[in-house]
């Protein structure tokens, strides 16, 4: 059923297409509307699942955490500061391998307050053990939030689906609501592989060493490393499985898309404009612009952030001569990191080895103009484009030390 | 009804040679308290001495479902729990935390405050040994005035402790108890009787700690037993906001003879600094304190 909703809708009908059987939730802007949305089609009987008011965020995935240890379906959502103060609790969750999904609306975070987009606060749990997708419309907001679950169950790996806010939590757009039945049939009721429970008592997530010790029939458990290790591979492994869900999304859905990257007439570019979540869209006019003034541009959105699908990406760039890397949030103190990330990839697996550079832009939701990007990017597709200061800053009024010009 | 030693269930949910100190004090409220929960709970423990005591991976001293959680979640964590038996249609089966006292009455307090207010049906027990005792013996909320500790390695703790229970209480909630590993019974019951309301009950626990407080091993019972015996730490609960005192607390009401607070100082080492003014009081506190008992008992035996 095709409908036109904002996007925060669209994650609520695909947490409720998902049949979640917990939420728990901390109100926090742009993703309140997302939860009261939840909590209506709980209260009006729409979806059976337990809605927990918390009083913080570090609480909503406490109650997430401890759900799905008891074996069910869990969610929650958040954005900017309630995201951050979630960290010990994401990295928690990752380490004792739950499959949750949680949502973030993206937002800058403090100091100062802002309540406006970037990507900086979902950046900033890159390296908790969680996947990340960044959806760019309403459609994969709702398509990723389904596949997030049978992801996230199939390899026990939690799964956040990011999405910027404003631009599209609150934004209207068309969209197409999954059928419910076909939905119950890619995504059947979780079955954990341990819960909870007095007959079959176990002690989750207790001190481990270093090395690992006998258990009762002397046989050597793994150590903290052993574990850790196994959540890296099967991170790597969360890669190919991601294209069996789409795979197996399309031929049930009859759509889908790339779950790693969108490219956007990269075939026969020379230069190739890289971003995360809606801002690739807006890119897309700019290489058009700039097609039509003869420099052959061509826009990667990725959408698979961690793991990291670095072979696939850089095959995507290869045989470009130019990378620009647009980012919306900061390693401060070195560069964009998205941008590292793409030169380790390209240094790694490309063989012309195209240069690399960084645009950071609509911080705190600084208005992204066209205008911005089309002459950012028109300096940067030209041979020596990688030249000069690889991070530069599109939109800033006032410089470093300066003054308003 | 009061239990006697003899009606304890005789199954252990917790196994011997557990991780423990030598005479720590939670053994006994541990196994005594898993009797009163008996075997279909879930347990919640935030990082604490009973991390420690319900041993390490692969092995586990304890013989029920446990989940060890980050340690300002330790509420929360018992409220998913509790979300998780109701989605996946289990009855029956109880829902209980166990945390120390920084666990509770500093970290976990938000996250406990916030259960209570949403009325979250499951047993909080505070096992409160007077510190952060398993990471070196630091201050916490519930470390009593004077006492060495850590972080106050000279002159001793500069504020009183915080009255967690009266903080529970404020809550509204069916039943807050207080109660002492060296009256086991004191505490079975208070656990059994917390099971039969609904909400959060809270059970507070007084855990003589031999490393942490600076006296030998054998003397954790004498140590708790002397603590209700000089009136410092009382046995009481609060039940539908009515609050009576219990077991060996309730006899001092009836006795009228509290044993001076000085044996009880004087028998650890963290009071090692404490001057006889400043004993003198917490005497002085101790038996104004004792006295308001006295009286308003004395006043309700006289309006009978």
């Amino acid at each position: 059923m095709q409908i036109i909703e904002t996007g925060n809708v669209a994650a609520a009908l695909g947490v409720k297409l998902a049949r979640a059987q917990v939420i728990a939730a901390y109100p926090i802007t742009p993703q309140t509307p997302l939860t009261e949305k939840l909590s209506e089609f709980i209260e009006s009987g729409e979806m059976q699942a337990e809605y927990i008011p918390v009083e913080s965020e570090h609480s909503a995935l406490a109650i997430c955490i401890a759900a799905a240890s008891a074996g069910a379906r869990s969610f929650t959502a958040t954005s900017s500061n309630g995201l951050l103060y979630m960290h010990e609790q994401i990295q928690w969750a990752a380490g004792a391998r739950l499959p949750l999904v949680m949502c973030v609306a993206n937002r800058g975070v403090g100091a100062p307050w802002t309540i406006w987009n970037d990507h900086q606060d979902s950046i900033s749990q890159r390296d908790t053990g969680w996947i990340q997708i960044y959806a760019n419309d309403h459609q994969q907001i709702i398509d990723s939030v389904l596949k997030a679950f049978c992801l996230a169950e199939e390899i026990m790996i939690p799964v956040m689906v990011c999405y910027d806010g404003y631009i599209l939590s609150h934004t209207h757009m068309p969209f197409d609501v999954p059928d419910s039945e076909i939905a119950d049939a890619f995504l059947p009721p979780y079955r954990p592989p341990y819960a909870l429970d007095p007959a079959d008592p176990a002690n989750l997530n207790t001190v481990t060493m270093p090395d690992g010790r006998p258990d009762v029939r002397g046989d050597i458990s793994p150590g903290y490393m052993e574990i850790r290790h196994l959540l890296q591979h099967d991170m790597v492994e969360a890669i190919p499985a991601l294209k069996r869900v789409e795979e197996r999304f399309r031929s049930m859905f009859g759509r889908g898309h790339d779950p790693y990257v969108e490219p956007y007439r990269c075939d026969d570019a020379d230069y190739i404009a890289v971003s995360l979540g809606s801002l690739s869209y807006q890119l897309h006019d700019v290489a058009d612009a700039l097609r039509a003034e003869g420099v052959r541009a061509g826009v990667l959105s990725v959408h698979l952030y961690r793991p990291f699908p670095d072979r696939i990406i850089a095959e995507a760039l290869n045989r470009c001569s130019g990378v620009i890397v647009f980012e919306k949030a900061l390693s401060y103190g070195y560069q964009g990191p998205l941008c590292s990330d793409i030169k380790s990839a390209l240094y790694r697996y490309a063989q012309g080895k195209p240069f690399v550079t960084n645009y950071i832009l609509g911080l705190g939701g600084r208005e992204i103009t066209t205008q911005d990007l089309y002459e950012a990017l028109k300096v940067s597709c030209s041979p020596d484009g990688g030249a000069g200061e690889e991070t530069r800053w599109i939109g800033l009024k006032i410089p470093a030390g300066g003054t308003q010009t | 009804m009061k239990t006697t030693i003899l009606d304890l269930p005789e199954e252990e949910l917790i196994e011997p040679g557990n991780r423990a100190c030598a005479g720590c004090a939670l053994g006994i409220a541990y196994r005594a308290g898993l009797k009163a929960l008996g075997r279909d709970t879930l347990l919640v423990v935030p990082p604490s001495c009973l991390t420690v005591l319900q041993g390490l991976y692969p092995i586990a001293a304890t013989k029920l479902p446990s989940l060890n959680v980050t340690f300002a979640s330790t509420a929360s964590a018992a409220t998913g729990l509790l979300a998780a038996l109701k989605v996946t249609g289990r009855t029956g089966v109880n829902v209980a935390a166990w945390a120390g006292d920084g666990g509770t009455s500093d970290i976990g307090l938000q996250a406990l405050s916030a259960a209570c207010e949403r009325g979250d049906n499951f047993v909080f027990v505070c096992y409160d040994n007077e510190g952060y005792m398993n990471t070196g013996v630091q201050r916490s909320g519930t470390t009593p005035q004077w006492a060495i500790t850590a972080n106050t390695p000279l002159k001793g703790k500069m504020q009183p402790n915080k009255n967690v229970p009266a903080i529970m209480a404020a809550h509204g909630i069916d039943y807050v108890a207080a109660t002492s590993a060296a009256y086991p019974l004191d505490l079975y019951d208070k656990i059994k009787k917390a099971l039969t309301y609904g909400g959060v009950k809270y059970i507070h626990i007084h855990i003589p700690c031999p490393p942490g407080w600076g006296f030998e091993p054998r003397y954790a019972v004498k140590l708790g037993k002397l603590a209700v015996e000089t009136g410092l730490y009382e046995l009481y609960e609060i039940e539908k906001s009515q609050l009576r005192h219990t077991g060996a607390s309730l006899k001092l009401m009836e006795k009228r003879r509290l044993l001076p607070v000085e044996n009880y100082l004087r028998a650890q080492s963290r009071f090692k600094t404490i001057s006889d003014a400043e004993m003198e009081k917490i005497q002085d506190q101790i038996t104004r304190k004792w006295e308001g008992y006295f009286k308003s008992s004395e006043e309700a035996q006289g309006g009978e």
